[in-house]
């Protein structure tokens, strides 16, 4: 019996949240004695994949067959549930950005596997886990009563354990189901920070920025940290920032361990995307805003001499951590 | 063209959530149940759109008891042109709400069924999926942007960091996110006429959920605010990386 786990690929490697889901399945199968193997469908070297043997993964599984590199939610669904019978899986773990979100409910249908999606646990053993649900006010508790068994894990709630080794790679000649949506073009920012939802330091901005021309002090504080840009709603309206920089209930939701909020108010619908977020960073000139509320750490002041501070406070600690 | 718009309820955005019997029940006491927001701004106004453009019929479908019918007119009065409710009152999870209302889309003859990408109160993102395979129907999820030239669309969906544009033709299931379209109210004639729109109650196929809630619990109240003074911002870097050792 194998915990089956999806790994995702972008510009041919290996996606950050799937070196989770490796981490989560490991864990999963060394609870239950079994073993994790994960599916990689598409084109990417085998040196890649042999790497997340150091998350736990014994074996991964390469259907190489290029077809895969246009995704298609059913083919990827199809090719998954016909893994997971042929290795005797029981339970198939698919992290949830948004290709996982896609695709864990169809193999959940395909199989009739019960599905948890939104999990930020691991399942205990009556295979009951913890699930985010309200938009991140509360928490469900979902059992699964199926033999088979899907979950799909909310990126940066587990982490990714390093510990050492190797997965073998097996080559499946496994091929797409003829593909009913064709892909015509992927835009994806480029560079070294994560994207958004796999993102574990956010620096975030909203309307006390005044506008778009002083992004520059948000982003060089990025910069520093290394973290990943944000946004709240009505600066993505206007078109201040990316629309896949909004984030909140309308836009995407965020796990990070850091979020800084500059100039942001905390409106409730904004919370829902990020209240999860392990600490938080407030700053803004009015000490009634709502977002101190849901704070760990708060600066009441004017955001444009703060944040400029902040990153030479910044640039000072990592250069005097070399 | 024929289109199927999926419709749930949620507790309007500004309830406070609180649970009954042990943690195992969601607190219906006083809320205001709405549609859930991406099935109607975004699923629903584009399915009129899409109508107003080239022709065609506007049904929603709505898994639910008799309560929800108030709500379902509302449906109406932004221009559905009719309603079905399959009466299932007891507890269902994603698989047989799917199932449900795949039983019903079978024979219907849809050319596209739209969803929101998830529901505020459950999060789960499962049901689109779910329905394309039980339909065998092509999906795509989390789609910005959707446009028809004949029986073929075009379609942008979120991806991490960016966005993918493709191509699917008829009929298909998708999921709706923001940008799809703009929030509509209901004027006064669509309000008088959603009292006399067909809203079909059907009677269940009775599929049993493959999953169930045991429990719900609200997170751990947040400590108090460490406040540190806007003259020493550095201290607020020294903290995160030696307190919360975030950075
Ligand atoms: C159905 C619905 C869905 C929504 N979904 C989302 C969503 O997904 N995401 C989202 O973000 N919003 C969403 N909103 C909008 C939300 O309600 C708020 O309007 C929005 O979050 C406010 O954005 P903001 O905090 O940037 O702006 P504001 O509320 O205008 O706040 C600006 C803040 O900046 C501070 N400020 C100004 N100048 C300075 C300065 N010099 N220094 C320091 N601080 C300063 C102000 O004190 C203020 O607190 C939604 C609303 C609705 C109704
Ligand atoms: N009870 C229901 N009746 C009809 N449609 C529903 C129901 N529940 C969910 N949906 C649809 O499925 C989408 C995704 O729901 P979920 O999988 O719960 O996140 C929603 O946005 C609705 O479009």
């Amino acid at each position: 019996m194998a915990i089956l786990f999806l790994v995702e690929i972008a510009d041919g490697k290996v996606k950050k949240a799937s070196f989770e889901a490796a981490s989560y399945a490991s864990n999963y199968a060394n609870s239950v004695g079994k073993e994790a193997v994960g599916l990689a469908l598409g084109s990417i070297d085998d040196a890649s994949l042999s790497a997340i043997g150091i998350y736990g993964a014994k074996k991964i599984i390469h259907a190489s067959n290029a077809g895969f590199d246009n995704f298609d939610a059913s083919a990827y669904a199809k090719a998954i549930a016909e893994v997971a019978t042929q290795i005797s899986a029981d339970t198939i773990i698919i992290s949830q950005t948004l290709t996982g979100k896609a695709v864990a409910p169809v193999v959940s249908a395909r199989l009739k596997a019960g599905i948890v999606s939104g999990a930020v646990g691991l399942p205990d053993a009556d295979f009951v886990v913890k699930k985010a649900a309200f938009s991140g006010k509360a928490f469900a508790y979902v059992k699964v009563e199926t033999a088979v068994k899907v979950v799909a894990v909310v990126p940066n709630s587990f982490g990714a354990a390093k510990g050492d080794g190797t997965a073998t790679v097996e080559a499946s000649a496994i091929a797409p189901a003829a593909s009913r949506v064709t892909v015509k073009e992927v835009s994806r920012q480029t560079g070294d920070v994560a994207p958004l939802p796999e993102a574990e330091l956010v620096v975030s901005a909203g309307r006390g920025m005044k506008g778009p021309e002083n992004w520059g002090i948000v982003e060089d504080l990025a910069t520093a940290l290394g973290a990943t840009t944000a946004c709240s709603r009505p600066v993505a309206d206007v078109h201040w920032r990316p629309h896949h920089e909004h984030v909140g209930q309308t836009g995407v939701a965020i796990r990070p361990n850091l979020y800084i909020a500059i100039g942001i108010s905390g409106a409730i619908q904004h919370l829902a995307g990020v209240n999860q977020s392990k600490c938080i960073v407030v700053i803004n000139k009015d000490p009634e805003a709502p977002f101190f509320k849901a704070a760990d750490y708060g600066i009441v002041g004017d955001l444009f001499e703060i944040v400029p501070k902040l990153t030479a406070a910044v640039k000072a600690l990592k250069a005097s951590q070399h | 063209m024929k289109f199927l718009v999926c419709i749930s309820l949620v507790p309007d955005t500004t309830t406070k959530i609180s649970f009954v019997d042990n943690d195992t029940k969601f607190n219906n006491d006083k809320v205001q149940w709405i549609l859930n927001p991406y099935d109607e701004w975004y699923a629903l106004v584009r399915a009129l759109e899409l109508k107003e453009a080239n022709g065609g019929n506007v049904t929603v479908v709505n898994v639910g008891p008799a309560e929800n019918d108030q709500v379902i007119r509302k449906a109406l009065a932004i221009g559905a042109d009719d309603a079905i409710r399959i009466d299932v009152t007891g507890e269902a999870d994603s698989y047989a709400i799917a199932a449900e209302i795949a039983a019903v889309a079978k024979s219907g003859g849809y050319d596209m069924i739209l969803l929101g990408k998830e529901t505020i109160s459950y999060n789960g993102s499962n049901l689109g999926g779910m329905l394309a395979e039980l339909l065998d129907l092509p999906f795509v999820s989390y789609a910005s942007k959707l446009d028809m030239a004949g029986n073929t669309a075009s379609v942008e969906r979120e991806i991490e960091g960016g966005k993918e544009v493709l191509s699917v033709d008829v009929p298909f299931v998708i999921s709706c996110a923001k940008g799809m379209a703009e929030a509509r109210i209901p004027n006064m004639k669509g309000i008088m006429s959603a009292k006399t729109k067909p809203l079909n109650v059907v009677a269940p196929q009775g599929v049993g959920s493959l999953t169930s809630v045991v429990k719900y619990e609200l997170p751990p109240a947040k400590g108090a605010c460490k406040m540190i003074s806007a003259d020493q911002p550095e201290e607020l870097i020294r903290l995160l990386h030696e307190e919360a050792k975030q950075i």
